[in-house]
């Protein structure tokens, strides 16, 4: 799809010859209006004919946040849902930023949580200003007017949303509009809501980054270490240049590979591919998977941190005063995000900066980033939106990685020519941002009585955020709290409960991926919960509600969500089922996991699903996240791992990094609690309860306690 | 090298070197990129079109073969299967990400172009190749179904 018209242009400009309503906040945070979008920020744009659309600050990678934001500016403007759009806010962060952090991305299951009253508030005000003009207009009272799917009503009168625009563009909004209360909700949990992207993507309509082509745009792809932390010493063309498309070839200022420059994406691949290079590998990762596990065991004797509520020594008493004790140590390896769209990303000059196409998930990281590399001021770098063909995390880092490539081979041309950066399935594979390898050893000590005495959790892996620009947020004295959550801060009362933490250091690089930490921490506890139980004869449900404090709100709601899918699943004391759940992202779920076992070959049957999101904005979409965060999580405890040989990635592509399949997928059930609650995250809470559900029904159908994944490492075959 | 293509039932010339995948010369040439790249090797099925009707993957099928043979991409999709499958789609709101969804949608239309009541099993055969990592199979064995009940009905 060739791009003329970019969609800055329809934020900044269409105003001009037709009248429209702009709704949103100032710099200082008011509710804002007006006829053009250039001294606010708009949330909602109303336009003449009646048509309106919702600002998305936001990415949309598949999570429903298109719907979920349009979902809350329809609900308290009363428009019709079916003259409601979306598209995506300009890079920002000023005007559009996660409410959560205070710069403009998405991620932490975070988008609706921190837009739900700021949306609510932009639609309610756009609202009462229709509301108030059409009074002015009619000259009757504003309160003898009633709003219903888009059409204003007093008495004899009506008229649709576009024939107030203009009057109400000359009003001022009120400071603090009144918003409905839950019972007036019309769309907010309405179970059938169609997704607002659910037409263009079953028609190829769709517009992902990897679709953008731009007139005189080239396409690069690199030609990396193939060891983490290597750099290039010196590269030869001469085959790459025998093949057809190929253009250009030139070293990264960086040393982190060479871009070659094609016609087209096939020839970029075969001419990278075609490359020679020699690079130097003393600073880099030279280890095999097998050394560097046991780099995070010789960690693990002596924690380089403490993150527990009790120091070692009182865990190590009260384990030793125990009548029994449960030990166990967990393996996890790393694992690749692996979006179904590779990553790319097309940068083209503009008058005074550069314009990014992205499907951009941290527009704020990546105008961080991009001013450092091409001597930009922030504002300088545009950044247009586009659907995201997955990310799970991966579309966010730090360092904003693919992004500053392409800024690296769009300078290296002379910044004249519109640049495509091109990442094929095995860069992806094999390009880091990994979730990590993780250890936990974990020496639990009972009582007589089966009761918790003391508990002395070890955890190793490598931090994600220390040494990244958010290092001050989320680092405290030295604990990374991404590497330690769910464990550290889990909500079981458990007494004597040390937690220690080292800092495994390699050059292979680490992300958050679908959950971050708690993707290891769930299946360490809720796995040990599960040993727990059968070692003391109790009901892993039961042992689970004993741990919970119900006077606490988080811990009640824990036991609310426990009982749930106790309750759907029909789990009685004696279940051979599996059971977990876990906390994260602010909201609960339980998972109750049932499987076939014959002789080593296990199928996933069913899954049942409880969750507590609080308000469940989109029904449906909170019941796909569950479907799609379980997935996700099989997929991974059951067959996938990334390995080094010499420092190498083993995996190159789906055949050897294999992708959930329809036949793997169970069926699912979903019921969401009740709630009048803020609402809280769901696109990744699903996942870490999934893993040790899926372990704890093997453990209950097959003898097989699994402590190292995926599990196909402990002979286990999914059919 | 130039070639003469039957693309959506019109013939549409393109110069690419022989051997090129039909896919990149549908994305990046002809523009039509409603069909995805996912993988290169015919392991995810985002890159399916049909051959004279037949669901193919185009990153491992040579431009040469495809020359004096229909090809269909999701843009030219059109008929009573298309439309049921596209529907159920939309009614179940099966996608996530979408960017599989294109190749799933063709298989699921070659499927049901010849065989309107798939079982569980006709189903697995026919959507096992097309990957989706966000995990939207569960929608997508219903979304076949309900199809196959439009087209019965």
């Amino acid at each position: 799809m060739t791009m003329q018209v970019s969609r800055r242009g329809f934020l900044k400009t269409s105003a001009a010859a037709v009248a429209a309503l702009y709704v949103g906040f100032d710099p200082r945070g008011a509710l804002a209006a007006g006829d053009t979008a250039t001294e606010i920020n708009p949330f909602v744009r109303i336009d003449a004919d009646g048509t309106v659309t919702a600002v998305a600050k936001h990415f949309e990678m598949g999570q429903g946040t298109t719907t979920g934001l349009t979902t809350l500016i329809a609900e308290e403007l009363d428009a019709d849902w079916n003259r409601i759009e979306v598209d995506f806010a300009p890079a920002d962060a000023a005007r559009y930023k996660n409410l959560a952090w205070g710069s403009q991305g998405t991620g932490g299951s975070s988008a609706i949580s921190n837009s739900f009253m700021q949306y609510r508030e932009a639609g309610a005000a756009a609202r009462d200003l229709l509301v108030r003009a059409a009074a002015a207009e009619w000259g009757v009272d504003a309160a003898a007017i009633t709003v219903s799917e888009g059409v204003l009503r007093a008495a004899n009168r009506e008229g649709h949303f576009g024939q107030f625009v203009a009057r109400a563009a000359t009003l001022a909004p009120v400071e603090k509009p009144v918003l409905k209360s839950p019972d007036q909700f019309k769309l907010i949990g309405k179970l059938d809501l169609p997704r607002k992207d659910s037409a263009g993507k079953t028609d190829g309509s769709a517009v992902f980054a990897i679709d953008v082509k731009l007139p005189g745009m080239v396409y690069v792809a690199i030609k990396r270490s193939p060891r983490f932390g290597g750099s290039l010493k010196s590269f030869d063309a001469a085959q790459a240049k025998q093949v057809g498309g190929y253009l250009d070839a030139k070293a990264l200022p960086n040393g982190a590979g060479v871009a070659v420059y094609a016609h087209n994406t096939w020839s970029a691949f075969r001419a990278r591919d075609a490359i020679e290079a020699e690079w130097d590998f003393s600073a880099a990762e030279n280890r095999d998977t097998d050394a560097m596990l046991q780099a995070h065991r010789e960690l693990a004797k002596a924690p380089q941190f403490n993150a527990g509520k009790t120091t070692p020594a009182d865990a190590e008493a009260a384990i030793a005063a125990a009548a029994e004790t449960v030990e166990a140590e967990f393996v996890f390896p790393y694992l690749a995000h692996a979006p179904m769209e590779p990553l790319n990303c097309v940068i083209e000059p503009t008058a005074n900066g550069v314009r990014f196409h992205d499907g951009c998930q941290g527009p704020s990281f990546v105008q961080g980033a991009i001013s450092k590399v091409l001597g930009l001021e922030p504002a300088q770098i545009e950044i247009v939106t586009v659907y995201a063909g997955g990310s799970f995390g991966r579309r966010a880092t730090p360092t904003s990685d693919y992004q500053v490539e392409a800024a690296l081979a769009f300078d290296l041309l002379g910044r004249k020519t519109p640049v495509k950066l091109v990442w094929s399935r095995e860069d992806d594979i094999r390009g880091g941002y990994y979730r990590g390898m993780a250890l936990h050893q974990t020496r639990i000590g009972l009582g007589g009585d089966g009761r918790i005495l003391g508990w002395d959790h070890r955890i190793v892996t490598r931090p994600i955020l220390k040494g990244t620009f958010m290092e001050g947020y989320f680092v405290k004295n030295g604990v990374d709290k991404t590497s330690v959550e769910g464990v550290a801060d889990t909500l079981y009362r458990l007494p004597a409960h040390a937690v220690g933490l080292s800092d495994f250091d390699s050059p292979v690089t680490t992300l958050w991926w679908r959950s971050v930490g708690h993707t290891h921490s769930a299946y360490v506890m809720e796995s040990l919960l599960d040993m727990l139980a059968r070692s003391s004869d109790r009901d892993p449900v039961e042992l689970r509600l004993s741990l919970l404090d119900r006077g606490d709100p988080q811990q009640s709601r824990m036991a609310g969500v426990i009982e749930t899918a106790r309750d759907m699943a029909g789990w009685k004391p004696g279940d051979r089922r599996g059971f977990a759940a876990h906390f994260s992202f602010n909201t609960w779920v339980a998972v109750v996991a049932e499987v076939t076992a014959q002789g080593n070959k296990v199928h996933v049957d069913k899954l049942h699903i409880a969750v507590d999101c609080g308000i469940a904005v989109n029904p449906d979409v909170v019941v796909a996240q569950m479907e799609g965060g379980a997935g996700y999580a099989l997929n991974a405890v059951m067959r996938e791992e990334i390995t080094f040989r010499n420092g190498e990635v083993e995996q190159s592509n789906f055949p050897d990094y294999q992708p959930l399949r329809i036949t793997d997928m169970p069926q699912i059930e979903v019921v969401i609690v009740p709630s009048a609650e803020a609402p809280s995250g769901v696109g990744e809470p699903a996942t870490p309860p999934t893993g040790p559900a899926v372990a704890n029904a093997v453990f209950a159908a097959t003898g097989i306690r699994i402590t190292e994944l995926p599990m196909t490492k402990a002979g286990l075959q999914f059919v | 090298m130039k070639f003469t293509l039957n693309i959506n039932g019109s013939p549409r010339e393109v110069d690419a070197e022989p051997g090129t995948p039909l896919l990149w010369v549908i994305r990046d040439e002809l523009e039509l990129t409603g069909t995805k790249f996912g993988c290169g090797v015919a392991a995810c099925g985002a890159c399916t079109v049909h051959y004279n009707g037949t669901p193919i993957r185009s990153c491992s099928f040579p431009v040469d073969a495809a020359v004096g043979n229909q090809i269909t991409t999701i843009e030219g999709l059109e008929g009573k299967v298309a439309e049921a499958v596209q529907a159920a789609w939309r009614e179940r709101d099966v996608v996530q990400c979408g960017y599989c969804q294109s190749g799933q949608i063709m298989s699921a239309v070659g499927l049901l172009s010849t065989n309107t009541s798939p079982s569980d099993s006709d189903i697995d055969n026919a959507m096992g190749g097309n990957a989706c990592r966000c995990a939207t199979y569960v929608r997508i064995r219903d979304a076949v179904k309900l199809a196959a009940g439009k087209l019965e009905a």
